[in-house]
């Protein structure tokens, strides 16, 4: 379970978080949408203790972060973060097998276990054939996969996601998805696209300039009285056999009628 | 209907666990990774013999490699009892040769190491330990030393102490100007570096033209090159050979933590890595183990910068594998580079820095044509 109670966060005066809550309750997926700047990814970046908040508290399991070791905090708590290319040429089953690196004392070499959980994890998001290229080189599909798959690989039971269908086209940002709710661990994943959310979470907070706008099921968050003030566009609820999917239109061309 | 067939593919999540224990097989090849470093490792330890034994042989006098084991062996594990040499070759060999061929290998393994560090540090393959004004402070306390007197408290130890403190203190510069905003990047460190680096050239140039000494100029720029000509056994050497293995020791510790920081600060600090505190610790590290290393030869260009990615090659990029077997290239290249700067131009000896930099550069320029075709 993660909690967060009235975290404020802010570069210089600005604040960027403004007395946010959250509620994650054991094995629910929890999505983070909002407009471009609303704060998502500051606020998963104070779940996983990578920013400290000004004001308010986080906690994993009823503990507060701040009195997690930091490898105990990467026992419990794995992140698929959104990081700059690097340049040093890791091979794919080095990057998964850093999965295990919190799981190994300072002297410890990743014993032939830990390889086997490395290569479960690989297989698992259909990746085992890559395990020898260098990850630089993979297509930017490719490497959302090893990443999910190193997360994977450090057996954690809370799991945060910061935009995990970035780059993917639809199957794979379906298939992505589909994986994250098997997985049955507590998590929060930050996603931009409604319909998506609106599928694959069980709650939804939605955030508008660093606060709560809305919080509860997609059903009821996904609305266009709720989204329509926040992201200034026009939303048309559409239901389908296969649950709502919503479609946009710019305010200003909608009809006068 | 594809996207239901994609969405359903894979096992239940309640399989993950006896995936593990079932699938005995795929271990990806676990026992060939850990045959083939240790080949590596093997190999290059026995190169490293050879080296020692060949080079200690070379020079104006060449003395067999069956003397020269029988000489060491002598020295070392009183076996055999009895040298079959004469006094002059035991001499050369243990004397002058000897002290020389140990600290080239101190000084290879010592740089080769900290370029690895110092390009996850910063995330730049073309950083090197020269980077972090280590270098440039060190040339400053050598020219102080050699130009004013500086550190003649050391007595015939003041050129390696002066240049000694230098380092640390270009170091200690470096460290502050970086976390004047709290957190240290990459970025941060790069640049703190090159500023500070340009600060100390130009206090040595001044030192230089200060002191007006054409004589002075000309060991100033000797010792700028590099040398190894001041090897023999004595505390400096044995402070080099305990500050290089340490240093070798701690960054093969931390090699999966090298890997971590090396992808980025996000995954660092999500892996248990914190990166600030993790980059402080390598800082000291590779600070003391250049500033050590400089300080007994000079400023000796491109083993820091070439060897890792040499060892790269080899092994691939995890840095478990890549620091012993980079300490081992770096070691046997700059002992074969000196025995190529001593009797290249007999009886006259060549600045180590020219064939390093003649070998490392073109080396380089590869690099560069290299990097360029894969990141555009």
């Amino acid at each position: 379970m993660i909690t967060a109670d009235g975290v404020s966060f802010g570069y210089g005066r600005a604040l960027v978080l403004d007395d946010v809550g959250l509620t994650v309750e054991p094995g629910q997926v929890v999505g983070l949408i909002g407009p471009n700047g609303s704060g998502k990814t500051t606020l998963l970046r104070t779940l996983y203790a990578s920013l400290t908040p000004r004001a308010g508290l986080v906690t994993l399991d009823g503990r507060p972060l701040a009195g997690l070791e930091p490898r105990a905090l990467a026992r419990r708590l794995s992140v698929v973060a959104q990081e700059g290319a690097a340049e040093l040429p890791l091979t794919v089953a080095d990057t998964v097998l850093l999965g295990r690196s919190p799981h190994l004392a300072t002297f410890q070499r990743p014993s032939r276990q830990d390889h086997r959980i490395a290569a479960a994890a690989l297989t698992r998001v259909g990746v085992r054939h890559l395990a020898d290229r260098v990850f630089a080189g993979l297509s930017g599909g490719e490497k959302q996969r090893v990443l999910i798959a190193r997360a994977l690989a450090q057996r954690a039971d809370h799991l945060l996601l910061d935009e995990p269908t970035n780059h993917l086209d639809i199957r794979y940002q379906h298939e992505v998805l589909s994986l994250v709710r098997r997985l049955e661990v507590t998590t929060v994943v930050v996603l931009h696209d409604l319909n998506l959310a609106a599928r694959y979470c069980d709650e939804l907070v939605l955030l508008d300039g660093g606060t709560v706008a809305a919080t509860g099921t997609p059903d009821a968050v996904l609305r266009p009285e709720v989204l329509e003030p926040v992201y200034e566009i026009g939303v048309h609820r559409i239901p389908t056999d296969d649950g709502v999917q919503l479609l946009f239109r710019p305010l200003d061309e909608q009809d006068p009628t | 209907m594809g996207l239901t067939t994609a969405v359903d593919t894979g096992p239940d999540p309640d399989d993950l666990d006896d995936d593990v224990d079932d699938d005995l097989d795929d271990d990806l090849d676990h026992a060939a990774r850990r045959r083939s470093t240790a080949l590596w490792i093997g190999g290059l330890t026995a190169g490293l013999l050879v080296t020692l034994v060949l080079a200690v042989g070379l020079g104006a006098v060449a003395i067999s490699p069956a003397t020269v084991a029988r000489i060491v062996g002598h020295h070392l594990v009183g076996w055999p009892g009895e040298v079959s040499a004469t006094s002059a070759e035991e001499s050369i060999v243990w004397r002058v040769r000897l002290p020389r061929v140990v600290l080239g290998l101190l000084v290879g393994a010592g740089l080769a190491v900290c370029g690895v560090a110092l390009q996850a540090m910063v995330r730049n393959l073309l950083a090197d330990p020269y980077l972090l004004g280590v270098t440039s402070g060190a040339s400053t306390g050598a020219a102080a030393a050699i130009l004013f007197g500086l550190g003649a408290g050391f007595g015939e130890n003041a050129l390696s102490a002066s240049a000694f403190l230098g380092a640390l203190a270009a170091s200690l510069a470096v460290f502050l100007v970086a976390r004047a905003g709290g957190r240290i990047t990459s970025l941060r460190l790069l640049m703190a570096g090159v500023a500070v680096g340009y600060a100390l050239y130009a206090a040595t140039s001044f030192l230089i033209f200060a002191a007006d000494s054409a004589e002075g100029a000309r060991s100033v720029l000797f010792w700028l090159l590099g040398s190894l000509g001041l090897a023999r056994w004595s505390v400096p050497l044995a402070v080099v050979a305990v500050v290089v293995c340490l240093s070798v020791a701690a960054l093969m510790v931390w090699g999966r933590k090298l890997d971590a920081l090396a992808v980025g600060d996000e995954t660092a600090h999500t892996l248990g890595v914190p990166p600030t505190r993790f980059r402080v610790r390598l800082l000291v590290v590779v600070a003391l183990c250049v500033g050590a290393v400089v300080a007994a030869s000079g400023g000796i260009g491109f083993i820091g910068l070439v060897i890792p990615h040499v060892a790269r090659r080899f092994v691939g990029a995890a840095h478990g594998r890549v620091i012993p077997v980079a300490a081992l290239i770096g070691a046997i290249f700059l002992v074969w580079a000196d025995v190529a700067a001593r009797t290249l131009l007999e009886p006259r000896e060549l600045p180590i820095g020219i064939i390093t930099a003649l070998v490392g550069a073109p080396f380089l320029l590869i690099l560069v044509r290299r990097f360029h075709a894969t990141s555009t």
